[in-house]
């Protein structure tokens, strides 16, 4: 009677959908970016270390560059903080911070304690500039080539095996585009 | 030290859930009677550590223990101790555990119920429980642990998302989690006849019950949900098609339509492979719901952190636990033959259309849930459905529904006779609709076609409802509790089919930008706003703004709604103020600072919203009623029935 198979069949079916879909979760499927392969905003803002000068995505033209959302709020940024100092030591790729509607002192005080792995940090209070980056929740990482254009982003806390299947061989040129 | 013991009570709990699989399910297959009867021990156990586990992790949220990782994520010291209590399950760790304390409790209801059952049986189905609660449980010390410590210590907690710091924490989703996880137990049947062979309607008389309570509990739980959404989000809705609503929703229809197709098996011993099919995918929904959830395959408001480990985890347990079941069936149900036949006018064909209705409206459901998925597989780029598609599927499927529950509730068993009754369907139908229609017109004067139609079904089906008992009340006739809760929830089902077309026609939303000492006026209502104030709570601090509310020039309420700041979180939450006033739902929420002491502020009037949540809950205590109807309740006096036998079938 093959009618009673059906449902299992139907249900293997799904299955495979369900699969599909959790592969591509981690890189597009959960929240898929519509920035992925079009050139990062622009942007100059105020600069949470250095007051005199602005953070701009004019001067980061022509180098690989990660733009990391995170706050002092946000659990996930605790997590992966160590994550990023190891990136910053392993010196391939500087990472540019975006301090998402946060308190500057606070922010201050959370580098000094657990280290500054960022190049540069901007300042975004009115979470302006991560909506313009499509953000959905701190947080976020964004791999930006010399020619100003997203080819990678992760959602939630930066992972080694993100790091070294991901971002290191895209920026060390063994892939390009956005898979 | 808490922490630790708590842990370890989840690791002792796992193995005994494996334990209670074992036995439950080798022991009768192999037939040793000893193995079997170990399973009650192993429940009874299970049920000890799960709560041991689930006591510690209170004590640490209690206690402020931020060494903890889940606690110092989801908590703080200056959170009342109300909110710390409810945080527990706050976020996913603490929802699995809440789950498996749950899944604990309705296993030791079943055993404690199942004195009457066949021993054999009974220990199959309490190993089909056990392979459940196993996979949860393994799920959560693998990869969801509530007990991690953090090294060092945080020196405070992130806090309990500010959302959810609301009453409705502490009672939505305990309630909604229990009907999810009563499924299990008609699953667990359905699973245990099926390794049984024994597929008689047995299994369903005895299945009825348990799926009725899971059912009331459920629907309890997705009203109390819609309720906490429309007065806490403030976005001005009970129902948004959101994928977690659907997750509770889906099993509902599905859960919904298979009480209705046991009653025929039972009654009548039909549909024998159909009940048995949807006691599986009723679960199976619940679990996949858990897995959409869960894994972050789909965004949504309530999900809070998406982990794609989890949702492998999770995906393989889906395929073992759902496709093992599928695959039990498709060998299992060709066995099924039913002898008795029914003719077209029958009661059976009307539930049969039912269940083809409720099936086909949660396929609607599923698949606009996971249409994102489909879409994006098949690489045709992000695409998500939501109420332009929901609404008019849903109605599609609800409507035929809603006129069929009408006239089916006069028909026979058996016998498709419907002359006898054409008067009473008659004479009911054009007083729904003079009732319906007059309601629309005197009222209100304006509204879509539709309005007419679902005020005129929903009367409807309070007449036809009423029709049989009233006659047996009549004749001096008792009516049994499981008659008088099909009557109330169909009732619940009408009220909540009037109250939804009133306030889908009726509603008036309007975004109105106001100074101090101005005034909006909308539908009969006419708003003044004083300007705001500064408030304080235990953990924020917030805007307050008076609004003075008038009808006609007669004072009806001083209303008051905040925008609070939350410190720890840093979120702003806007608390709505929301007044009744007859029957309409007045909803106020203070929107942007625009400056120079103007706000924006978004005024709601919502007629009859809260019969949506009343009608539901009219529901639930139908369904209760039905429950606890005395031919389900458990018989003391007789003795253990031998293996096989089968008891008296009055129909």
């Amino acid at each position: 009677m093959t009618k009673f198979l059906l449902p299992l069949a139907l249900f293997v079916l799904l299955a495979v959908v369900l699969g599909i879909g959790i592969r591509h979760s981690p890189d597009k499927g959960i929240i898929a970016s519509p920035l992925l392969g079009k050139p990062a905003p622009a942007f100059a803002l105020p600069n949470l270390t250095d007051p005199s000068r602005e953070v701009r995505s004019a001067d980061l033209k022509g180098h690989w560059y990660l733009f990391n959302v995170w706050g002092t709020w946000c659990g996930g940024c605790r997590e992966e903080h160590e994550m990023l100092l190891q990136v910053r030591r392993a010196g391939v790729v500087p990472i540019i911070g975006l301090d998402w509607k946060d308190d500057d002192a606070q922010a201050l005080s959370w580098l000094t304690q657990l280290g500054n792995p960022y190049q540069s940090v901007a300042t975004d209070h009115s979470g302006r500039q991560a909506i313009e980056w499509g953000v959905y929740g701190a947080p976020e990482t964004f791999l930006v080539n010399p020619q100003g254009i997203v080819v990678y982003k992760h959602v939630g806390a930066l992972t080694p095996d993100t790091w070294t299947r991901e971002i290191l061989p895209r920026v060390s040129g063994m892939l390009t585009g956005s898979s | 030290m808490l922490p630790e013991l708590g842990h370890f009570a989840l690791i002792l709990a796992l193995l005994l859930a494996g334990l209670q699989a074992f036995f439950g399910i080798a022991g009768p297959a192999l037939a040793r009677d000893r193995w079997s009867g170990a399973v009650t021990s192993a429940v009874a156990g299970q049920a000890v550590m799960v709560a041991t586990a689930v006591a510690c992790l209170m004590g640490c949220f209690v206690g402020e223990d931020f060494s903890v990782a889940y606690v110092a994520e989801n908590s703080n010291s200056a959170l009342p101790l109300f909110y710390r209590v409810a945080a527990l399950w706050g976020a996913h760790e603490g929802s699995l555990l809440l789950w498996i304390l749950l899944l604990a409790a309705w296993t030791v209801a079943v055993a404690l119920g199942s004195s009457r059952l066949p021993p054999r049986f009974a220990a199959r189905v309490l190993g089909v429980l056990g392979v459940v609660s196993f996979g949860f449980l393994l799920f959560t010390l693998a990869t969801s642990n509530p007990f991690l410590r953090l090294d060092p210590p945080a020196p405070d907690g992130r806090d309990l998302n500010p959302i959810l710091q609301d009453p409705g924490l502490a009672v939505h989703p305990p309630i909604l989690y229990t009907g999810y996880v009563g499924f299990a137990v008609a699953f667990a049947f359905a699973g245990a006849a099926m390794l049984e062979g024994r597929l008689d309607q047995n299994w369903a008389r005895w299945t009825r019950p348990w799926t009725t309570a899971a059912w009331s509990f459920l629907t309890c739980g997705i009203a109390l949900g819609s309720f906490w959404a429309y007065y806490e989000l403030g976005w001005g809705g009970f129902w948004f098609w959101d994928p977690v609503e659907n997750a509770s929703f889906m099993p509902w229809l599905m859960g919904t339509a298979l009480i209705h197709s046991l009653a025929v098996t039972d009654k009548r011993g039909l549909f024998k492979s159909w009940t048995l099919l949807l006691a599986i995918l009723a679960f199976s929904l619940s679990l996949l719901g858990t897995f959409l959830v869960r894994s972050g395959v789909l965004v949504s408001v309530h999900s809070f952190a998406a982990d794609p480990t989890r949702g492998i985890f999770i995906l393989t347990f889906l395929i073992i636990m759902i496709g093992g079941a599928l695959a039990l069936y498709a060998w299992r149900a060709p066995l099924l033959r039913s002898s008795a036949g029914f003719e077209l006018g029958a009661r059976e064909s009307f539930l049969l259309f039912n269940n083809v209705l409720l099936v086909t409206a949660a396929a609607t459901v599923f698949a606009g849930t996971l249409a994102p998925l489909i879409s994006d597989a098949l690489k045709l780029g992000t695409l998500s459905v939501g109420p332009p598609y929901f609404n008019p599927t849903f109605m599609l499927s609800m409507l035929p529904l809603l006129a069929l529950l009408s006239v089916g509730i006069h028909a026979n068993w058996k016998r498709g006779r419907l002359e006898d009754s054409q008067r009473t369907l008659l004479y009911t139908f054009i007083a729904a609709a003079v009732l319906g229609c007059g309601f629309v017109i005197g009222l209100y004067s304006h509204g879509s076609v539709l309005t007419p139609i679902g005020a005129t079904l929903a009367v409807w089906i309070v007449l036809s409802s009423l029709v049989d008992p009233i006659d047996r009340w009549r004749r001096g006739l008792t009516i049994s509790r499981a008659v008088l809760g099909m009557t109330v929830a169909h009732i619940g089902l009408a009220v909540a089919v009037f109250a939804l077309t009133t306030v889908q026609s009726f509603t008036i939303e309007r975004d109105v930008s106001l100074a101090p000492g101005g005034t909006a006026t909308v539908g009969d209502y006419e708003f003044r706003f004083g300007g705001v104030k500064p408030a304080e709570g235990p953990n924020y601090e917030a805007v307050a703004g008076t609004l003075t509310v008038t009808r006609h020039g007669a004072p009806v309420a001083v209303m008051t709604p905040q925008k609070r700041h939350y410190w720890v979180q840093r979120q702003v939450i806007s608390e709505t103020a929301i007044r009744m006033h007859r029957g309409n739902n007045l909803l106020l929420a203070l929107g942007e600072d625009l400056g120079a002491g103007r706000w924006s502020v978004r005024i709601q009037i919502r007629p009859l919203v809260s019969l949506v949540w009343i009608a539901a809950f009219i529901m639930a205590m139908g369904g209760a009623l039905a429950a606890s109807d005395r031919r389900y309740r458990p018989v003391r006096a007789r003795a253990t029935a031998p293996e096989g036998a089968t008891a008296g079938q009055p129909g």
